[in-house]
């Protein structure tokens, strides 16, 4: 009988966090393929409510300890690590978020198990899980079969849709087991510092929507913010437009701006100077509007298109906010 | 304070990356190393600690291509103490083999001990079996945390205060009891500027202490096989959407779903 | 393993403030008048809390450190305009300037971003952009004419090629590549280029206050020039012309040298009749500093540009010595941001606007600095559809095809 496939569910300040169910909708397919289940692990403090969340799991394992309440990684790989000894499952899929980042190395190195950082995919070869990885900040692809059981794989965005890993439905098992967790610990959570009112940081965000000179006037810089409400994102700037002042410098994207990696980076109304490329080049999906079918823009996005932005703006918002509902 | 940072060569992806002919790592004869880009704020971090605080800056690396320069750079940007350890062939394992050369090169004394915090970076590109700080902190039994962009230890009550990032522009802070492992997401200040002149000077009037690789318990157990690498396929140009605005927007929308970025 | 960029070599003996009053250079300090004219030529001399005759007379009164407080040098963009006018010939641009710049830089407690990256790039890649050192010769495969490289054939050639490196990576500057060796080709010069091998010459990093850099790529090039064999160094940029002739020349430079303007210029009997194709534009030129005041080559590029049949050309009010400098000099070239925060105008864009009042379709330039800081100007200042930035390579070469 093969093991499980566990899956931490990451949540933060109350809300279970997207990566979460991503996570499970990959889990539930390597599950599928060994002829096994996905199961949730629920670690935290007074949050036990949120299984209810994750009924794509055919079990959740629910373990409410004070020790739990922020993610301290040593005292959740432990935890983690309690846990797998008694159940042994097959992998342990672990977020590598801000919030999660570090419980897998640890729990691996508990359990003298194997770990696989930045996988994109999992799947299962001859019985064996395979993990597909991005390694050298997306520049090689690998195939990389864990040596040792279980395997904790560290999970990137983007593996699996979101709304894959969502159910309507309760988890059919909840358990709720205890772990002994040690009373003094070395590391103390003390506070969260919110950041400032107005204070954006573009080099924070998943999404970006970018606006250079062919927005055409001031003006229209709201019709970029409405889209960028729409996807989630904020809007950002090439030299010109923030030298109009249409923009704060704090938004200005280019070798004399900030250097983004966003998941997401629309470029409306840029032309693709080197200036400009060079802040944005090392996002992960560039789309690019521009009239010019020649604008080296599009030597650097995935996709393009050569439609009018300011036609295309409210398209693309409206067709935006339909699809989040 | 005593400070030890860790510092690793990853390999420099502004060069092109070659698949060696064994189709299952890189071609380390074509590769260039460069120092991982973390290491070289926790290197900063550590830096503006010892300015403000005094005390002792150690550097500590294995041997690879190109480290003798980021090391004479760490001297000359004011570290005290350059260590590499000379480990051969397990320079080419993942980073969890590195971590327990490293670990046990600390535990082995080497003047490094004792020692008040070890800064490294929270994560570099090819951490494919697991991160370096936690690996250490586990080694040597300190606790640990990452994502870290800043740093304020208090000698007196053996702790520091950590601020670290969480999403949407959140911090938090915690406590954390001393000797303990930090992985530095970004300095407090960018990692500063050394005159060439300067790196120079370090090589002609500084030394780099050569440490002798042990030997480890498990012989570096290889725990995860890299079967295969490829490159992702290059893009090359934009696929272009044609079509009425209409229409284009449409698809685009699709494939932004697709991507869940909708 | 322990494959290093930098070698441990001595700095040569260099004048420092110590013993600036030893060399001739820094006894004719003495000579200034303080007559302020260095003041009155300099682009951002109303910005400067110290300017050349202020610097000139702290220096003399022993109150130098009070200038590496502030912020005046970075403000410098090694233009030469006060140098070229200067009635007791101190070469303040070339000798006393970069020597501040040095200790300025050693007092700094944070280098502007965008300077500290291209130093560091510069350093480990060749370039300051970052760009992978190995594909500095990627655009030849682009250039329809056939390019020799030395390391793959090192048979003698009359000419070296020095490319650089706006003219080896930038798209724009490319064309300008593309468009050199098309002209070379077409007049049969037997030259090859150093490809992947060559690096940055450097001037930009001396005069940007970096002396180790400078001398680091300086030993680097000087010895992959030894490995192969050609009597003259032709180069598109002309701050590496400026570092070939007033620095590499210190450690044993000792080919001819030539900037491709003029160079070209000294060709223009063999160049006119290939000239057929009529271009119908009005072309202003822009002197660059470093061809123009620090190498008077005025005649040259507009001899060439008047060879071209349809081409009217029309004078900007600054041209020739007086010519405004573009702002990428003396490291100025990652300073923008920098000079946009503390409210300075940004030199392109006062360039450009004279440039537009000349009623020009065409800003002739040639240097490769000018080709990405005008074009970004234009943009900014919205005159991107009225004025075309080209360099005098690129208005030749498409004159003659066809």
């Amino acid at each position: 009988m093969p093991g499980n496939i566990w899956v931490l569910a990451e949540h933060w300040r109350g809300k279970v966090s997207e990566i979460t169910f991503e996570a499970l909708a990959l889990g539930r397919d390597v599950a599928d393929q060994l002829g096994s289940k996905v199961e949730a692990v629920l670690l935290g403090h007074g949050v036990k409510d949120l299984a209810s969340q994750l009924g794509a799991a055919a079990r959740v394992i629910s373990t409410d300890h004070e020790a739990l309440a922020e993610v301290v990684p040593e005292v959740y790989a432990e935890a983690l690590a309690q846990l797998a000894r008694r159940e042994r499952p097959a992998a342990v899929l672990t977020p590598l978020s801000n919030v999660t980042l570090g419980v897998g190395t640890l729990l691996a190195a508990k359990l003298g198990a194997s770990a696989i950082n930045f996988c994109k995919n999992v799947r299962v070869v001859d019985g064996k899980i395979e993990a597909h990885a991005v390694l050298y900040g997306g520049k090689i692809e690998t195939k990389v079969a864990a040596a040792a059981e279980p395997v904790v794989l560290g999970i990137g965005p983007g593996a699996r849709l979101a709304d894959a890993g969502r159910s309507a439905e309760p988890p059919a098992v909840v358990d709720e087991v205890t772990v002994d967790l040690p009373e003094a610990q070395p590391i103390r959570f003390k506070e969260f510092i919110e950041p400032e009112a107005g204070e954006v940081d573009v080099t924070q965000q998943d999404v970006l929507v970018a606006v250079g000179r062919g927005i055409g006037s001031r003006d229209n810089i709201a019709l970029a913010e409405e889209l960028a409400a729409a996807l989630g994102g904020v809007v950002c700037g090439s030299r010109p437009v923030i030298d109009q002042g249409w923009l704060p410098p704090s938004r200005q994207i280019g070798k004399s701006g900030m250097q983004v990696k966003p998941r997401l980076y629309l470029a409306l109304g840029i032309s693709g100077a080197p200036e400009h490329v060079e802040g944005m080049r090392g996002a992960e999906l560039i789309v690019a509007v521009n009239t010019d079918p020649a604008a080296p823009i599009f030597n650097v996005a995935h996709y393009g298109t050569t439609a009018d932005v300011l036609e295309f703006l409210p398209l693309l918002t409206e067709q935006a906010k339909a699809l989040r509902g | 304070m005593n400070l030890l940072v860790l510092l690793k060569m990853v390999p420099d992806v502004v060069e092109e990356l070659e698949i060696a002919s064994d189709g299952a790592g890189l071609d380390m004869d074509v590769a260039r190393m460069a120092l991982s880009e973390s290491d070289d704020h926790a290197l900063e971090q550590a830096l503006l600690l010892k300015e403000r605080m005094g005390g002792t800056l150690a550097v500590l690396a294995v041997d690879a291509a190109e480290v003798d320069d980021a090391l004479f750079t760490a001297l000359a940007k004011g570290a005290d103490r350059a260590l590499k350890v000379d480990a051969g062939e397990v320079a080419q394992l993942g980073t969890r083999a590195l971590a327990d050369l490293l670990s046990q090169v600390i535990a082995d004394g080497h003047n490094l001990l004792p020692v008040d915090l070890i800064l490294t970076g929270t994560q570099a590109i090819d951490d494919l079996d697991g991160l370096m700080a936690p690996l250490v902190a586990h080694q040597l039994g300190l606790p640990y945390i990452a994502i870290v962009i800043q740093v304020t230890p208090d000698p007196a009550r053996r702790v520091a205060s950590v601020v670290k990032e969480y999403p949407g522009g959140v911090r938090g802070r915690f406590e954390i009891d001393l000797p303990a492992v930090v992985g530095i997401q970004s300095a407090e200040r960018p990692p500063r500027y050394v005159p060439v002149a300067k790196v120079r000077a370090a090589m002609k009037t500084q030394r780099i202490e050569t440490v002798q690789a042990p030997t480890l318990a498990d012989g570096g157990t290889v725990l995860a096989e890299v079967k295969s690498m490829s490159k992702p396929e290059e893009t090359g140009r934009a696929e272009m959407i044609e079509g009425t605005p209409e229409a284009a927007s449409a698809r685009l929308c699709g494939i932004l779903a697709e991507r869940g970025l909708v | 393993m322990g494959v290093s960029t930098i070698c441990p070599a001595p700095a040569p003996t260099a004048m420092t403030l110590e013993n600036l009053f030893e060399f001739p250079e820094g006894r004719r300090l003495l000579t200034c008048l303080q007559c302020g004219v260095c003041v009155g030529t300099c682009p951002y001399g109303d910005v400067m809390d110290f300017p050349p005759r202020r610097i000139i007379a702290m220096l003399r009164a022993g109150m130098i450190e009070k200038v590496f407080q502030s912020e005046s040098l970075l403000a410098c963009v090694a233009c030469y305009a006060c140098m070229a006018k200067c009635p007791r010939d101190i070469r303040l641009t070339e000798v006393l300037l970069p020597l501040m710049k040095e200790q300025a830089l050693l007092r700094m407690p944070e280098l502007p971003g965008e300077l500290q990256k291209a130093l560091q790039n510069t350093l480990r890649y060749g370039n300051p952009m970052g760009e992978s050192s190995r594909k500095r010769a990627a655009w030849v495969k682009t250039a329809g004419v056939p390019i020799r490289i030395f390391q793959e054939n090192p048979a003698p050639a009359d000419v070296l090629w020095f490319v650089e490196c706006y003219t080896s990576y930038y798209p724009r500057g490319q064309d300008c590549s593309r468009a050199t060796a098309r002209l070379f080709h077409a007049l049969g010069v037997d030259y090859a280029i150093l490809g992947n091998e060559e690096k940055c010459a450097g001037e930009c990093g001396r005069l940007t206050w970096e002396p180790g850099l400078f001398e680091t790529l300086m030993d680097y090039n000087m010895a992959v020039f030894q490995k192969y064999r050609f009597g003259r160094v032709v180069t598109s940029c002309p701050h590496a012309h400026n570092a070939f002739k007033n620095r590499y020349t210190s450690i044993g430079f000792g080919y001819e040298l030539d900037h491709t303007t003029p160079f070209l210029g000294r060709q223009l009997d063999r160049l006119r009749p290939l000239l057929k194709r009529r271009l119908d534009a009005k072309v202003t030129y822009h002197d660059s500093c470093c061809l123009g005041r620090q190498n008077e080559f005025y005649d040259a590029p507009r001899e060439l540009l008047r060879a071209i049949p349809g081409v009217k050309l029309v004078e900007m009010t600054h041209n020739r010595v007086n010519s405004i400098c573009c702002g990428g000099g003396g490291g100025g070239m990652w300073l923008d941001t920098y000079f946009k925060s503390r409210g300075m105008e940004r030199l392109s864009e006062r360039r450009v606007k004279e440039a537009a009042a000349t009623g020009a379709d065409v800003l002739a330039v040639s240097c490769p600095y000018e080709i990405s800081r005008f074009e970004d100007a234009l943009k900014v200042l919205g005159f991107e559809k009225q004025l075309r930035v080209r360099d005098v390579t690129e208005l030749l070469a498409e004159s003659m095809e066809g």
